[in-house]
């Protein structure tokens, strides 16, 4: 079956190409063998941050290229990399503060509130909210709020305020795991049973086993209901 | 664009719905142990004799191994020995990590704390890797109810009992402090208020060990060891794939040849120890299955492993997960996390009926389903003509409250919502897809191999997994591994003593071939999967 074949504009130059695939097969069908703009293929890394326009219409629109379908007259081009700036910073020597990020990331105090970052999300997070929250020192908030971010980089290379909101973003969800989840007790006492030894008789029991009988211990193992 | 479902597809999925509600109650009966042998030899794709091939040269001599992976293993090197200039270094290290995905890292920041001087050379971006999409989990034994034992019995049944019992005793037995070690890094697992590790059952486990971070668990892992290695500011030196590695006139191991993809020029580094870690093989699309894997996913360490002699473990065997969603056919292969049949979602065939238990081990589960449709014709067919079985998403909220799907699966509902399905109200269409590689490069349970100065950490090792790994045991894998092969390395870089470089192993590579009668057309590593349509010959400018 032939498939219907539509014209799209690869950083300006146009092919025809089947109008079922994605903005990634539809570059490899016209022949680009990809290095940058291709990582997971599904929508995990970023790698394939995408801005296009459909001819006539002024609006810059953003994709992931291997999760959008390629339309008739897309103008597009692809960010593999933007030159944002990444803070130095030994996580083991900070305080969970607004003191502290503003110290890291002082641009966070430049943020226009302009929404620009968060048209520019194809995750759809409210990148202008957690921006928000970062302002107020709200560590906890932006740290849920950012958390399904693959930082591909388009909030950063839209932001008129120059800022990088996805690593300020990390900072708060490593300062949030780190100083301010509540600790796990079961987590520390079991360590410090393995580390007494409890466990080590048993575990060299197993492992003298025979097929046979670890099998069977196997086969007889009680489940913990679901 | 509207993809949706035809009404083919909805006349199925009203039977679905219809028989939801008696379901709810249901527990299909799991496989009995002799059946569960059965469907796996007569529906497993390692078992079909087809796709499988004698290594003819090398330390795996004989052994049965997937076609596609034994020509590469049997390739030519990148690299002429006469004409490539030893004597000009460009890069000197301790230790040299290949592969920037959370093996890599992990042993990264552990070399580094060894002692050691770090270089980490990746082939595409620096947390470009499987680490970043493994959504559902990672397991430790922490809670009062479980203990490192019973992960140990849980790990060597899954692996049908082939597992190396002292790779896994390492495993089960790092668990907890790895856990540990990655919340001190900043990693925010899911928690109950007063602290308390949110936990589930995967596929294969008999307490509920699964940690996860929403269904992010491996980009939240990833991007928090990545942050660590820049803040520490370790050498990354990016696009730069390790194409041969570099021995000494001791026979030890002794550094790389890299090669950057963007200009196309080799570089050569020393390095008195080298981890691979480079992951695993999705990309070569065994037997023609799609995969869930990146896209730089070919092999790689093991080809360069087999190049020194390295010994290979269990590659007869690939991990096929269950659920690769089946439909739109846009994100063919794409990984439906196992969480969602953690979660309670059931599997169902065209009929709207349970057909397996739906947490049996990955294998067995997975044969499972493609008896379902090849043999018992209860698959649904899509309209490219692939074969796929529900998985009956609606059901979590109905059992767990309105919004847990939402909660627990962010991505999940926002890979489907894309393509105009909504996974909280209709269930997804699902089949098998090649996910991971149980065996690989053979090791010791400090990350060492045969082979002077060589270690390897991550899915590329193999002998941890045996013939069948479980849902969450290898974001496990690559952080206790990691940590122990950065560790090990480190330690043994300081007292290494270097001889002169040589590449003397490829020409006995090369000799060899020639006394089995191969003139191999392939070159190895692969690198790079090839995708690009072309319709003419491709002109030598590019």
């Amino acid at each position: 079956m032939a498939e219907k074949l539509i014209s799209i504009y690869i950083m300006g130059k146009k092919y025809e190409v089947p109008s079922s695939l994605t903005i990634m097969k539809a570059m490899e069908w016209a022949g680009y063998k990809l290095i940058r703009g291709a990582g997971c293929r599904s929508g995990f890394c970023g790698a394939c941050a995408t801005v296009y326009r459909i001819k006539g219409d002024y609006r810059l629109r953003i994709a992931l290229a291997c999760q959008t379908v390629v339309e008739p007259e897309m103008y597009l081009a692809q960010i593999p990399f933007f030159p944002a700036e990444k803070a130095i910073y030994d996580i083991e020597g900070l305080e969970p503060t607004a003191e502290q990020l503003f110290q890291i990331y002082p641009e966070i105090l430049r943020c226009l509130s302009c929404g620009t970052c968060t048209k520019a999300c194809p995750q759809e997070i409210d990148v202008m909210d957690y921006m928000a929250e970062a302002m107020k020192g709200d560590i906890a908030s932006v740290a849920s709020k950012s958390f399904d971010c693959i930082m591909c980089g388009l909030c950063a290379a839209r932001c008129p305020a120059e800022e990088a909101q996805y690593n300020v973003a990390l900072l708060c969800r490593r300062l949030y795991g780190k100083y301010l989840a509540p600790k796990s007790q079961h987590l520390r006492e079991r360590i410090e049973e393995i580390e007494a030894g409890k466990f080590d008789e048993e575990l060299a029991q197993l492992k003298s086993m025979g097929e046979e009988q670890l099998r069977q211990r196997y086969e007889e193992r009680d489940i913990e209901l679901a | 664009m509207k993809m949706s479902y035809t009404p083919e597809m909805r006349e199925s999925i009203r039977k679905v719905e219809a028989t939801r509600q008696r379901r709810l109650k249901e527990i299909h009966p799991r496989i009995p142990p002799q059946e569960q042998e059965e469907v796996l030899k007569r529906f497993h794709p390692d078992y079909v004799e087809g796709g499988m091939r004698e290594l003819l040269v090398g330390p795996n001599r004989g052994d049965r191994t997937p076609i596609e992976l034994a020509d590469l293993l049997e390739g030519r090197s990148h690299i002429e020995a006469a004409a490539f200039d030893l004597g000009r270094v460009d890069y000197e290290c301790d230790v040299l990590v290949i592969g920037g995905g959370g093996a890599g890292a992990s042993a990264a920041l552990l070399a580094q704390e060894n002692g050691a001087q770090v270089i980490l050379t990746t082939k595409l971006r620096f947390g470009d890797a499987n680490t970043m999409m493994a959504q559902g989990g990672i397991q430790a034994a922490d809670k009062p109810n479980d203990s490192p034992a019973i992960h140990y019995l849980d790990v060597m049944g899954g692996g049908h009992f082939t597992n190396v019992p002292a790779l896994v005793e390492a495993l089960v037995m790092d668990a907890p402090s790895v856990i540990q070690w990655l919340e001190d890094l900043g990693c925010m697992f899911d928690k109950e208020p007063d602290g308390t590790m949110r936990t589930i059952h995967g596929g294969g486990t008999s307490r509920k060990r699964m940690h996860f971070a929403r269904d992010y668990s491996g980009a939240e892992i990833m991007r928090t060891l990545r942050d660590e290695v820049r803040n520490r500011q370790i050498s990354v030196v990016e696009f730069a794939p390790v194409v041969e590695l570099v021995m000494d006139d001791k026979g030890q191991v002794a550094g790389a040849i890299l090669l950057n993809l963007e200009t196309g020029d080799y570089s050569l580094v020393k390095s008195k120890t080298v981890i691979i870690a480079s992951g695993g093989g999705g990309r070569l699309h065994y037997q023609g299955f799609p995969t869930t894997n990146h896209y730089g996913a070919t092999a790689d360490g093991l080809v360069l492993a087999y190049r020194v002699g390295a010994k290979l473990a269990f590659i007869d065997t690939m991990q096929y997960h269950p659920t690769g969603a089946a439909y739109p056919e846009q994100i063919l292969g794409q990984l439906v996390t196992e969480k969602v049949r953690g979660l309670g979602a059931q599997l169902v065939n065209v009929e709207g009926e349970q057909f397996v238990y739906p947490l049996e081990t990955r294998d067995v589960e997975s044969a499972a389903i493609i008896r379902e449709c090849i043999e018992r014709k209860k698959g649904v067919v899509t309209p490219t003509g692939q074969q796929g079985v529900w998985l009956d998403s609606p059901m979590i909220d109905i059992l767990k409250g309105s919004g847990t799907i939402q909660t627990n699966l962010p991505a999940m509902v926002r890979q489907f919502g894309r393509f105009d399905i909504d996974m909280t109200k209709e269930p997804i269409l699902v089949y098998p897809t090649l996910h991971y590689q149980n065996g690989g490069i053979a090791i010791k349970p400090d990350g060492s191999t045969d082979i002077p100065n060589l270690y390897v950490a991550g899915e590329v090792a193999g002998g941890v997994h045996g013939r069948n790994r479980l849902m969450g045991n290898s974001l496990l894998e690559i952080t206790v591994y990691g940590r122990r092969a950065g560790k090990a390395a480190a330690l043994r870089a300081k007292e290494v003593e270097l001889g002169e470089l040589t590449l003397e192993h490829l020409r006995d590579w090369e000799r060899q071939l020639k006394e089995a009668n191969l003139e191999p057309q392939i070159v190895s590593p692969l690198l790079l999967p090839d995708y690009t349509r072309h319709t003419r010959p491709v002109s030598m400018v590019r």
